[in-house]
């Protein structure tokens, strides 16, 4: 059936979503993000376990694209490092007289993209295969922190996919039963939400993952944290579900498709949920930074995931000693990272909750 | 009102069992029991074990019982002696471990929300009275990235500039002479004059909410007729703004203080972990990496329990700041 009455309201939400600026920025970003995160293996210079121990706390090498001498071309200066005789601390001078030739699509580490196809492509790295170069810098094993960053992308942001599609599933499920039944089952799911969000998730974020046994592997541990985030996490959910459930049962339009005969089913998928789903979604977006944030403090504080499981969190904890961070202040860029993702999609939440509304 | 009152008090009591019993779960998720622990640690060592001890041990904590019995009993320890069990890393009482850490966690959780509160408010009110100002852009601004740094992060950046610009360490709550001092009025001042960066850091993200969270209620307000009518009166503006939108944008505030004020504990951990504050974070995370888990359990108790009478409190404070709430209660 063709609509013949005018725009869709998918089509007003877009329409009113366009015009929000910053939230069209910041879904640009989160694409990007996400992009960047899906190609992790291609994007990055070399793998996360690539690691040169002569260039331990490297600091970063400007990329330049111009030389006096040799015209345009993409390089960077070398470095000459000297051991402290009293310290044994590498320390770097950037050697101006020697230049590493940088290149688009070079030959370097050898991957498998998506863990299937073998590949040894790189978009940018020296186009030199022996020479190791340091964009933002190396950390104490001498791994390139650019590619660390890329790779761990994968991991934090998808946590914060999976652990929002399982909060969905379980405050659409609770929520949903309290608000359209009411009475007895509200009460009950109304006392364990307001208990859970009594209760100082930190804590008990700690405790939880304290019982996660040391012996899992990674891709267990990774599912473990991803619960245990979304079990507590699910009751935000639940209660905009359940307050729309609420609002929506008194609205004339649901009275009339009862009285029409509509079975409770087909009320409540064809006629309640249309007109709440773009809430859902603007509700989920606000819960996805939550999540990233989550799984980054407990990874930081070493329950998380852990090391060689590449994730933000996993990253900012060798940032945890003040002198570690006085070598290396460039241990706080997977930090950097989780600000501009979280904002852009705190930016992209707000615009959609903003356009979801029908009557602004 | 005392209708109202006594039944937020049964409710309580019913969450506090609720939270007691989950923290019990959680002591109990980890393989073996506190005793075989210790039977292991002794035997690590090389050492021989009083059997008597340990069965004695067994006894007192009901470990041979089923998970009902065991939750009985330790409650009974809990609330007839104040004992919460014994920490073995520590090898001490929990109780004599965790009631100063406590009090300063909580004193500190405190001052954040009302440092929060005394920060937000204005700016949140300013910033919905003169929208789309430069000031409102500046608040609106400063609130998303409050919302996005993780606490931790900004601690370490804190500590990364004190070190690197000021020669001085950041973290700590106490100077050196003043560690480990009895209570006097120099450890007081030093105290205060150590807090506010926590403080800062850990207010950060609820500043930053509580801005935005305001600016959005009082512009629902300010266009309401009775703004109109009480303008139309020839009340002056300030005087308008404060008795009645104002009012009304801010009593949302007592009934999520519930909800705020276990997000500040969480910060409020893991700041200390990082800044390596003497509160509970440190011992808790200790005791989490360790296994200790009476000492992780009692922490989980005594702080959620803290947290659902503020949440208690914040809800009188509700009845008592918006007559719709007492009206409700009493019946009108």
């Amino acid at each position: 059936m063709r609509d013949t009455r005018g725009a869709s309201q998918w089509r007003l939400i877009w329409r009113r979503f366009r015009k929000h600026r910053l939230a069209m920025v910041g879904s640009f970003i989160v694409l990007l993000i996400y992009f960047v995160a899906a190609f992790a293996e291609f994007l990055a210079p070399t793998t996360t376990g690539a690691q040169n121990e002569n260039f331990a706390y490297a600091p970063p090498q400007r990329l330049h694209v111009f030389d006096e001498k040799e015209g345009f071309g993409l390089y960077v200066h070398g470095l000459s490092s000297k051991r402290d005789p009293v310290t044994y601390e590498l320390l770097f001078t950037v050697d101006e007289s020697a230049r590493i030739p940088m290149g688009f699509f070079v030959r370097g580490e050898p991957y498998h993209l998506w863990g299937l196809i073998p590949m040894d492509r790189h978009l940018i790295g020296p186009t030199d295969r022996g020479e190791t170069v340091y964009l933002l810098g190396a950390d104490r094993a001498g791994r390139d922190m650019l590619s660390r960053i890329i790779y761990g992308a994968r991991v934090s942001l998808s946590i914060g996919l999976v652990g929002v599609a399982v909060s969905f599933v379980l405050g659409l499920l609770l929520g949903g039963i309290s608000g359209y039944y009411g009475g007895g089952p509200d009460t009950l799911i109304q006392r364990l939400i307001e208990f859970l969000m009594a209760i100082p998730t930190l804590p008990l974020w700690l405790s939880l993952s304290a019982a996660v046994p040391s012996g899992w592997g990674p891709l267990t541990r990774y599912f473990a944290i991803t619960v245990i985030l979304s079990v507590i996490g699910w009751t935000g959910l639940a209660r905009v579900v359940r307050g729309r459930f609420l609002s929506l049962r008194e609205e004339d339009f649901v009275t009339a498709a009862r009285l029409d005969g509509c079975g409770r089913s087909r009320i409540i998928f064809r006629h309640m949920v249309p007109s709440f789903t773009s809430h859902m979604i603007a509700s989920m977006t606000m819960a996805v930074p939550g999540m990233i944030l989550g799984e980054t403090s407990l990874s930081f504080l070493g329950l998380g995931l852990q090391s060689p499981a590449v994730s933000w969190g996993v990253l900012l904890q060798d940032a945890q000693s003040v002198r570690a961070l006085e070598t290396a202040p460039w241990l706080l860029f997977p930090g950097i990272a989780i600000f501009v993702t979280v904002l852009a999609m705190n930016f992209v939440g707000d615009g959609l909750r903003d356009s979801a509304d029908p009557y602004k | 009102m005392l209708s109202y009152i006594t039944r937020r008090v049964a409710l309580m009591l019913v969450t506090l069992a609720a939270v007691s019993i989950t923290t019990f779960f959680i002591i109990g998720l980890p393989p073996g029991d506190y005793v075989s622990t210790l039977q292991a640690q002794a035997e690590s060592r090389g050492e021989e074990i009083d059997q008597q001890r340990l069965a004695q041990l067994r006894e007192r904590y009901g470990l041979d019982q089923p998970f009902i019995a065991q939750y009985g009993k330790w409650m009974s320890n809990i609330l007839v002696r104040g004992d919460f069990g014994e920490s073995f890393a520590w090898n001490k009482p929990v109780s004599s471990l965790i009631w100063d850490k406590v009090g300063l966690s909580f004193f500190l959780s405190v001052s954040t929300l009302l440092f929060v509160w005394a920060v937000a408010f204005p700016i949140g009110v300013f910033s919905a009275v003169r929208q789309y100002s430069a000031g409102d852009y500046v608040a609106t601004f400063f609130g998303f990235v409050g919302m996005a740094v993780p606490e931790f992060m900004l601690a370490l950046v804190f500590m990364y500039i004190g070190m690197r610009y000021f020669g001085q360490d950041v973290g700590g709550l106490f100077s050196r002479e003043y560690m480990d001092a009895v209570w006097n009025f120099g450890k007081v001042l030093d105290l205060l004059s150590h807090l506010w960066l926590p403080i800062l850091i850990i207010g950060m993200s609820g500043t930053a909410g509580t801005i935005r969270i305001t600016r959005a209620n009082l512009l629902d307000e300010l266009h309401k007729p009775y703004v109109v009518t009480a303008r139309a009166k020839g009340l002056p503006e300030w005087k308008l703004l404060l008795k009645y939108p104002v009012r009304m944008s801010l009593s949302p505030f007592f009934s999520t203080v519930g909800w705020l004020l276990p997000g500040l504990i969480s910060g409020e951990t893991i700041i200390s972990i990082v800044l390596s504050l003497p509160t509970t974070g440190p011992l808790l995370f200790g005791a989490v990496l360790s296994q200790d888990m009476y000492l992780v359990g009692s922490f989980i108790l005594i702080l959620s329990t803290l947290t659902v009478i503020g949440t208690l409190l914040s809800d009188l404070a509700l009845a008592w700041w918006d007559p719709r709430i007492r009206h409700r209660y009493e019946g009108g």
